[in-house]
């Protein structure tokens, strides 16, 4: 076992680790932790853009950003984060301009703009391009423009290291973050990095979903991380998904492409978002055309044999256009699909996209351990944080914004914090939970196998807690992941070598998703109400008398082991809109 | 849109389906090394059925996931944005994730093996630290003078497009591990730390062209190229990538850029 000590440890090195990791870097002491390389983060996965009223194309304001991602967010938001979010997204942009990142541009040679789902002009009244983009690519070009500028400023990273467990010490009376524990991917040895202040910017935790447009490996060890050592998960029940994945596949088709004109259509042509949202139509919300889709598909009106997808149809576009602003997507298209979409629509159907929940935060990226105290030296930012600025949905181009803005806010406020605190104490043998973890796994002969159970979770999960839940279903899923995690005990790996022992990581990496699809599932079957993209089939509005406040998840262990859930809830912030219906 | 061109569609999934929906038998030929085993490398045959639309990665993590958990590779975003998995396909550098089962022949062995000039740490896992070094000595980023506007930057739209097609590279190190040059001589930059000094050195915004020149005229530098084009057969983000170097070479001669 090694032992490294930093002021500040950044867990992650997608945008928000590396946004966060410029500031640290230059203020404080900085080791980044990847279990990746930084370029491989699934920020690069990211299509459409980054929202920011700069008002280049035409009239626009952060006030009427921020009451998009308020409406957006179907009032879960916390109003005053929401207000930050669109406020900074200017010089967020500017930031990332200044940075070198090739924004698309104007005939005047500004930054372009596009329309978006749910980005109004006017509190409703039309679509307003709010949306700076680099072609269909925004995500990738943003994590090139930091990661080259995180070796400008020659920022230290740790790629390929596992954080595997949060460390927490009693200091005067309260808990604080003394570091965290990793497992080193190349040589199987376990390192702790003491540090006096962590940021976990780890991503989100699709892959606990079969059809969904993350990566393998966003699989939400940061959030099981703290989740285990007590610390609560905020509004985990909200999860989006997002219209227009590729059938079957999940991979993403930027909702860019519907907002450079491209229609959805059912099986008889029908441009049927016409129904469900007269005004912004195909650009409303992400939940709301994910559910208008499988309304459809429930209907009757599913194109294919099957009737289980509908149509992108991108045909009227001028192929210069798709070539100029949607050049990956449409390669997608041909290379998964085999579909020229020139002339072809593209089948789709919602994929699981998007954690809005994860470690509640305040809005300088501090992480909480009950509704209002701070856990000192410990922030979040980016998919695993829940600040909450997504509240029940999230709006297109909100989460390149939301890594930039709060991986910038937590990156200041971490190196601040440890400039000023000293080295908190480590606890008593503090490898000591990855030790026991990994020798368990590693040396286990059960039957159980790791393939097996992500599989079957990944069925239950899609089946039961999708874009339609029922208290029967989510009861369904919540009984169906208990016995999934009883036989993960049983669970062994082939692999019992030290030197990169990838089928190791991924049995690590299920127990975590299987912790968190019960908190999820829980958290769902609570919420009484529909709102965002938690949608109740037997509890079909929102119910703001009752619901209008944020979950609350802890774990909770009794004097046998006995493992639970507790669940509390936390106010709402709400400053100066009132909940509204929510319409299109 | 007429409804004509939708039936045609359906006509044409469903007849794709049909073809789908039959798995076929493949032979996975795969490299296998690991120095906790043996020293020395050998191939290894795995027999599976796959769908022939799925991707190479899905045949590798059937054999991982059902047979072997043993076998080692790189893998994260799984449709080509990602550049993790970059390896020899039937002897030609590609993603896994980008390259379909019957795409390359399931008739015969379909071979994977490690990409080439890069130490092998175990199976299709390569030490890519060499890599991300010619990377990183090139000055990848924006080298600006003087006082930054209050807002943005300017650039024309046929500024931004100059340097457009290098915006592309994912870091997948497919080019650099197929250039002969690369596998004689390990000093040498390689395409890939070309291409990315090429995305700034066209960018009409930076100030560190003739510096990042500098480095590019060292005798391990832009020069070593013999303009072979494995390196643009091999790029999966279909990136000019020859061109490119051979535009960085005009620059060092002319001084325009």
């Amino acid at each position: 076992m090694q032992i490294h000590t930093y002021d500040t440890v950044i867990v992650g090195a997608g945008g928000a680790g590396m946004r966060a990791a410029i500031e640290a870097t230059k203020r404080s002491r900085t080791a980044v932790l990847t279990k990746l390389y930084p370029t491989r983060s699934h920020t690069g996965a990211a299509q459409g853009g980054m929202a920011a009223a700069l008002a280049n194309v035409e009239e626009d304001n952060w006030e009427w950003h921020t009451f998009d991602t308020i409406k957006g967010g179907d009032y879960l938001v916390d109003q005053d984060a929401a207000e930050i979010l669109a406020k900074e997204a200017i010089d967020a942009v500017l930031d990332l301009e200044k940075m070198g990142l090739p924004f698309n541009r104007t005939p005047e040679g500004r930054i372009d703009q596009r329309r978006f789902g749910g980005h109004t002009r006017n509190h409703g009244e039309a679509a307003v391009r709010r949306s700076c983009y680099a072609a269909d690519r925004t995500g990738h070009m943003i994590l090139q423009t930091l990661y080259q500028n995180c070796v400008k400023e020659g920022v230290e990273f740790f790629n390929e290291f596992y954080v595997l467990d949060q460390l927490l010490t009693e200091v005067d009376g309260e808990r604080r973050s003394a570091g965290v524990v990793a497992y080193e991917l190349a040589t199987g040895e376990i390192h702790v990095f003491r540090a006096k202040a962590v940021i976990y910017a780890s991503g989100g935790t699709g892959k606990f979903f079969k059809v969904t447009s993350n990566a393998h490996t966003l699989t939400g060890d940061g959030q099981a991380a703290v989740y285990r050592r007590g610390l609560p998960l905020e509004d985990m029940e909200f999860f989006q998904f997002h219209p227009t994945g590729i059938w079957r596949m999940g991979i993403l088709l930027t909702e860019g492409a519907r907002g450079e004109g491209g229609i959805l259509r059912n099986k008889d042509g029908e441009r049927f978002m016409e129904k469900y949202a007269p005004v912004m139509k195909d650009l409303a919300s992400r939940d709301v055309v994910s559910r208008a889709i499988y309304t459809e598909i429930r209907e009757g009106r599913g194109c294919g044999p099957e009737g289980d997808h509908v149509y992108l149809d991108l045909t009227h576009l001028p192929p210069e256009q798709l070539d100029a602003k949607l050049p990956d997507i449409t390669e997608f298209a041909r290379t998964y699909l085999g579909i020229e979409p020139y002339t072809d629509p593209i089948p789709i159907q919602p994929t699981a996209h998007y954690a809005m929940g994860g470690i509640p935060t305040n809005v300088m990226g501090e992480v909480l351990s009950d509704n209002t105290t701070v856990v000192p030296g410990l922030y979040a930012a980016g998919e695993v944080a829940c600040v909450s600025v997504h509240g029940a949905n999230r709006l297109g181009t909100n989460s390149l914004l939301d890594i930039n803005v709060f991986g910038r806010r937590s990156g200041i406020a971490a190196a601040e914090y440890a400039l000023a605190h000293e080295l908190p104490p480590l606890p008593e043998d503090p490898a000591a939970f990855v030790e026991e973890q990994v020798a368990r796994l590693r040396d286990s002969t059960g039957t159980e196998k790791v393939a097996e159970l992500r599989s079957e979770l990944q069925e239950c999960m899609d089946a039961n807690v999708m874009v339609f839940r029922t208290e029967q279903t989510i009861k369904t899923a919540v009984e169906k992941i208990g016995e999934l995690r009883e036989r993960y005990r049983n669970v062994s790996v082939q692999d019992k070598g030290r030197r990169y022992n990838t089928d190791l990581l991924e049995a690590v990496e299920l127990g975590n998703l299987l912790d968190l699809a019960e908190v999820m599932a829980v958290s769902a079957l609570a919420r009484k109400e529909s709102r965002g993209g938690h949608y109740r089939e037997d509890y079909p509005n929102r119910d703001d008398v009752n619901f209008m406040r944020h979950t609350m998840a802890y774990r909770e262990v009794d004097a046998n082991g006995v493992e639970s859930i507790r669940l509390d809830y936390k106010p709402v912030v709400q400053t100066r809109y009132q909940p509204m219906e929510r319409k299109y | 849109m007429s409804t004509a061109t939708l039936d045609n569609n359906s006509a044409a999934l469903n007849a794709a389906e049909a073809t789908a929906s039959h798995l076929v038998a493949i032979t996975l030929r795969v490299r296998r090394f690991n120095p906790e085993v043996s020293a020395d490398a050998e191939w290894v045959d795995y027999q599976i059925q796959v769908d022939p639309k799925e991707r190479v990665l899905d045949a590798l993590h059937k054999v991982k996931w059902e047979i072997d958990g043993s076998l080692t590779f790189r893998r994260s975003c799984a449709h080509g944005v990602c550049g993790s998995d970059a390896m020899r396909i039937n002897g030609k550098n590609r993603l896994a994730c980008k390259t379909l089962i019957k795409d390359v022949n399931p008739e015969k062995p379909i071979t994977v093996e490690p990409i080439k000039g890069l130490t092998v740490m175990k199976d299709l896992v390569v030490d890519m630290e060499p890599f991300f070094q010619a990377y990183k000595d090139v000055m990848p980023f924006l080298v600006t003078k003087g006082n930054e506007p209050t807002r943005e930057r300017l650039q024309s739209a046929e500024d931004r497009e100059r340097f457009d097609d290098t915006t592309k590279c994912i870091l997948c190190a497919a080019c650099t591990s197929s250039c002969p040059v690369f596998w004689n001589d390990g000093q040498y930059f390689g395409p890939a730390a070309i291409v990315n000094a090429h995305r700034f050195i066209f960018d009409s915004r930076d100030e560190g062209g003739e510096q990042r020149l500098e480095i590019l005229n060292d005798k391990d530098g832009v020069w070593r190229c013999r303009t072979t084009f494995n390196c643009t057969d091999a790029c999966p983000r279909g990136i000019e990538v020859t061109k490119a170097i051979q535009e960085v070479k005009r620059a060092l001669i002319t001084r325009r850029f």
